[in-house]
């Protein structure tokens, strides 16, 4: 998928994150959410990006975020 | 003219008093205290001859025909007029009584003879009965001036006015006042000399007529008759069904007529005893239904190898072989994700479940989204995650005990008309109107009803003013302590008024960015918080943002914090666009949720359809509608069927959209009409309309009600059956006999459902869930005593500017929404009469931005954003601010969504049609503008014929 909609939906989803909770818990919160919401292939890409490509454009919850997500989610899961 | 099915009870039954005992003519009977004699003696079966009266009218006493005796009392006073008492005994038959009756009726028909042969009304008007019951067959009096010859006024497309047979009841002005709100019609003159007019004595086409109805149908004549009747085909049967626009969900009976082979709907009449709309109804509901035998159905399937050939008719088990050999080729090349379904949010709850079914089981993942995806997704999301469950919190009676009601984002004398008059009557008994728009809708000032409020803020800053309200509540000591303190999760509160005060929450703070004054921001959050029971009414103007979800969070925050959810009078009422949005939702439909809102990786409830589909479900979440698109650009996703939506029309950024259409293999339409999403279409299976088949719907107050077969399908099947070939074909049996045995299905499976039957909603009328062992006969006001999610959450909503900005380049926001007459992408209304209100989508722009672009009232402009452009004509107004646009999205030419960006809410990816950048400028070659955007967009493609 189009990887820059996937960062910018990342960020979107931790700007609200950010502002709910404790930082810890908010990378958290950002993890669960895309856990919840996000397709397996859509997540894969994402945690690809992060790891081979550097996540640039990622905001620095996303990245955090990505990071807890890939962390439970390992890949091609 | 009554439904056939209607036994008139002369006036309303009184909201419940303590029990009287009375007698009449020798009966007793028992009925609630406020209860009129009238009214009494029709639930004792004595009918007392009335014309004025009718129970959806308040009595008013005029026409004297009702008079009855009581003991102990002088003289005749009215039944319907005269409220019962302890221990009364009442007569409404004796020879006085007669002769009073009689003189009356002689005076009405001189001046109405009994001429009945070929009236519309004829065998069903209440002068002719009464005249009968009464035993005058004609006027004693010498034939004097009669109200002969006066012209009827045809201009409604569905119904007419003929003064001749009018006798002046005032029923029709007070159902256009009482029950409408419009107060389009008046008595004109005094006396003999007196009519009825609308407005300024114009025809009822050039008046304020909204076209309701509800005049028509309280007339006891043919003076008032919808036109489908004058051709005299008898109705010989009556079902009761629900209307299958809007989210109010009005129940209505469908008098039929014709023969058994082709039965003719004759006329569409709303229940009485409907709970949602109380024998009212909109245009749309009441008129609206020609679409179903429009001849632009396409009634038999079609296939074709490339959306480049043309179509094929052929059998349905053609069709629905073809379509299932290329769902199985797709997933052997492409694997089982690469295909999924979307459900719709027009088709019935139990269509619904099928096809999400149909994705689960037998495509084996959960790619299955609705379009509920792009208008209320948000709300699921935000109410879910702050009071625990995905729906409105209220009945719509609810909104009699409403002292405030707070309105923001919705337009509901358009969008959701008959909660709309509801509204209304609740504001002319004196309850204060919030509204927080863009534009000045017409409750902000309409007949009798005015906003002490309008917060007219800058499109996609909900959020800054809902925080900037929170603001003053919180720093001013409105909130009600002692009921957060027992209802809602105490950190989350603390947080939550931490961050609303600080100074840059303030109204002060944020009045650049909403454009409102901050002190009209104060007094409206005082309102809210001190003015009695505050509810919160909203609809697309909250969910269509990029902080959709959090707007809707921030406004059950505001709710907790006042203490105003959990009691009738208040909460927090999402107006559901479509008819079941709510339903669609329920049924899981979304692509991370079974029925009742439980996620698929939830062991326990997955296990529960394991069992009962006899299948291995996907734990994972699956593709939601525009990750569809993303998924099909990128090749990942190839096929994908379709029941009931437009997604080419409907959803935002077309061009996008079309070229992910474009990339997919095998799409399956299953529509009423050939559809914009059509063209993109491999097979193209006939939809039912509502008339044709079984099922229910649940509106937006949770409110599930039967929808019954009229007439049988048109193209030989109901849509759930259309779902079962499919799915048998594909090798995972269904075998359903009935819709009913898909509720069962649904009651077993879903908690919220379990006590949900059709014998139950056959006996109780509608029921709202959650219906189960707790509430056997459904839930009205959710979260009483505790949230459903145990404490109340509230979430830090910071407020973020929408990514879409204004620069030189396209310096004014557009945002959008509908009409009264037309209904979505009008793919049903643009088949019917209505077109007369509305034949085209305009460009409301404020007379400041038409004066620096020399654009005149009717010009056509271009309408330019970042994703496309389009063209339609220019209609100036000051009901929209400076710098704002507003349009309809009611018809495919007009193309608005070519413009709507691939902006959407953060949370649930539900567009943000409410916010778009454009320019706006005067054209005169619009064919020209037209022809370049069209042509871009739909090169080699054989097009619908009726479209092209
Ligand atoms: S039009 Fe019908 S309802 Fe209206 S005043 Fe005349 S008879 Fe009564
Ligand atoms: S149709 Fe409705 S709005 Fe029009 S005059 Fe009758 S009651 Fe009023
Ligand atoms: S208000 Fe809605 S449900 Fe009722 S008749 Fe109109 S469109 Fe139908
Ligand atoms: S029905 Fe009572 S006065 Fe007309």
């Amino acid at each position: 998928m189009n990887i820059d909609r996937l960062v910018k939906m990342a960020n979107e989803i931790s700007e609200f994150f950010a502002a709910e909770s404790a930082r810890e818990q908010a990378a958290e919160d950002v993890a669960g959410h895309l856990r919840r919401f996000w397709d397996p292939r859509m997540r894969r890409q994402i945690i690809d990006y992060l790891r081979t490509e550097g996540g640039a454009g990622l905001s620095e919850l996303a990245r955090h975020g990505v990071e807890r997500l890939a962390a439970g989610d390992p890949p091609g899961a | 003219m009554f439904a056939l099915d209607h036994h008139d009870h002369g006036t309303a039954a009184p909201v419940a008093g303590a029990p009287v005992t009375l007698q009449i003519d020798g009966h007793e009977v028992t009925v609630p205290t406020g209860t009129s004699v009238m009214r009494a003696a029709a639930l004792a079966g004595v009918d007392v001859p009335k014309l004025c009266a009718t129970d959806t009218l308040k009595a008013f006493g005029s026409c004297r025909l009702c008079l009855v005796q009581i003991e102990g009392r002088r003289g005749y006073p009215a039944s319907c007029t005269t409220l019962v008492e302890a221990g009364m005994k009442v007569t409404t038959q004796s020879p006085q009584l007669h002769k009073l009756r009689r003189g009356v009726i002689d005076l009405y028909v001189s001046d109405h003879p009994l001429e009945c042969e070929g009236c519309p009304a004829d065998g069903h008007c209440e002068l002719q009965s009464m005249a009968a019951a009464v035993g005058v067959t004609h006027s004693s009096y010498a034939p004097g001036a009669v109200h002969r010859p006066l012209e009827v006024d045809g201009s409604n497309p569905y119904f007419q006015f003929d003064p001749q047979l009018c006798i002046v009841c005032s029923r029709c002005v007070r159902a256009c006042d009482e029950v409408q709100g419009t107060f389009a019609l008046t008595v004109q003159g005094r006396g003999f000399a007196s009519k009825i007019s609308a407005s300024e004595d114009q025809p009822f086409m050039d008046s304020e007529c909204v076209s309701c109805g509800a005049c028509v149908e309280a007339c006891p004549t043919a003076a008032l008759s919808e036109k489908a009747l004058t051709r005299g085909v008898p109705r010989t049967q009556a079902v009761t069904t629900t209307c299958a626009y809007c989210g109010v969900g009005c129940s209505f009976t469908a008098e039929v007529g014709g023969t058994a082979e082709a039965p003719e709907v004759l006329r569409m009449v709303p229940n009485r005893d409907g709970d949602a709309n109380h024998g009212h109804a909109c245009v749309k509901g009441r008129f609206a239904y020609g679409y179903a035998t429009h001849s632009d159905r396409q009634l038999k399937p079609m296939i074709r190898k490339s959306i480049r050939e043309p179509w094929r008719e052929v059998s349905w088990d053609e069709a629905i072989g073809y379509a299932v050999s290329e769902i199985r080729r797709i997933q052997a090349k492409y694997g089982r994700d690469a295909v999924g379904g979307i459900t719709s949010s027009r088709c019935t709850n139990e269509e619904t479940f099928l096809v999400q079914k149909l994705v689960r089981a037998a495509f084996g993942n959960n790619n299955v989204d609705t379009c509920a995806r792009v208008c209320h997704s948000p709300t699921g999301y935000g109410l879910k995650s702050t009071l625990g469950e995905s729906a409105g919190t209220q009945a719509f009676t609810s909104v009699r005990e409403a002292d405030v009601i707070l309105l923001i984002g919705a337009n509901p004398t358009d969008g959701h008309p008959v909660f709309g008059s509801q509204m209304k009557q609740r504001l002319r008994e004196g309850a204060k109107l919030i509204v927080i728009d863009p534009r000045a809708i017409s409750l902000v000032r309409t007949p009798h009803v005015a906003a002490t409020f309008h917060l007219q803020l800058q499109p996609g800053t909900n959020v800054a003013m809902l925080n900037a309200l929170a603001h003053v509540v919180v720093s001013e000591g409105l909130t009600r302590e002692p009921y957060v303190a027992e209802r809602c999760e105490a950190p989350s509160y603390q947080r939550w008024k931490a961050f609303v005060s600080e100074p840059r929450n303030s109204p002060e703070a944020l009045a650049e960015v909403t454009g409102v004054p901050a002190e009209l921001v104060r007094a409206a959050a005082r309102l809210y918080a001190t003015g009695g029971n505050g509810a919160i009414y909203y609809g697309l103007g909250v969910t269509e943002h990029s902080q959709g979800s959090t707007a809707v969070m921030a406004l059950a925050n505001l709710a907790m914090a006042t203490g105003n959810i959990g009691r009738e009078g208040v909460g927090v009422n999402p107006l559901r666009g479509q008819n079941n949005v709510q339903g669609s939702c329920d049924m899981g439909s979304f692509p991370h949720e079974f029925s009742g809102y439980r996620h698929v990786s939830d062991p326990v409830a997955r296990a529960l359809f394991e069992q009962s589909w006899g299948v291995r479900l996907d734990a994972e979440p699956g593709l939601r509608i525009p990750n569809m698109f993303e998924a099909a650009l990128d090749g990942t996703f190839r096929a994908l069927y379709v029941q009931g939506e437009d997604i080419v029309q409907s959803d935002p950024d077309t061009n996008h959209v079309t070229r992910a259409m474009e990339a997919m293999e095998c799409v399956i339409v299953q529509d009423l009409f050939l559809n914009e999403t059509a063209q993109f279409a491999h097979v193209f299976l006939p939809g039912s309309s509502f008339l044709e088949k079984d099922g229910t719907f649940t509106n937006a107050e949770r409110r599930i009600s039967r929808v019954r077969r009229v007439m049988p399908p048109r193209a030989g099947y109901a849509d759930w059956e259309v779902t079962m070939l499919l799915s048998n074909a594909l090798g995972y049996p269904m075998s359903y006999r009935h819709a009913s045995e898909i509720m069962d299905e649904i009651a077993r499976l879903t908690p919220t459902f379990t006590g949900v039957s059709y014998e139950k909603l056959d006996r109780l009328g509608s029921i709202q869930w959650p219906c189960n062992d707790a509430a056997p006969e459904g839930t009205p006001t959710m979260h009483v005593g505790h949230f459903v999610r145990g404490k109340g959450r509230f979430f830090v909503t910071e407020y973020v500017a929408t990514p879409e900005r204004v620069n030189s380049r396209f310096p004014l926001i557009l945002t959008t929404g509908r009409i009264l007459s037309q209904y979505n992408v009008g793919a049903q209304t643009r088949r019917t009469d209505n077109v007369v209100w509305h034949a085209e989508d305009l460009l409301e722009i404020h007379p400041h931005d038409a004066e620096t672009r020399g654009i005149a009232d009717g010009d056509w402009v271009g309408l330019a954003s970042r994703s496309g452009e389009t063209v339609l004509r220019a209609r100036v107004s000051d009901r929209i601010a400076p710098g704002v646009v507003y349009t309809t999205f009611h018809f495919p030419q007009t193309q608005a969504n070519v413009v709507t960006t691939e902006n959407s809410d953060w949370a649930t990816n539900c567009p943000e049609y409410k916010v778009t950048a454009v320019q706006v400028v005067r054209i005169s070659q619009a064919e020209a503008w037209r022809t370049r955007a069209a042509q871009a967009r739909y090169a080699g493609r054989t097009r619908d014929p009726a479209h092209a």
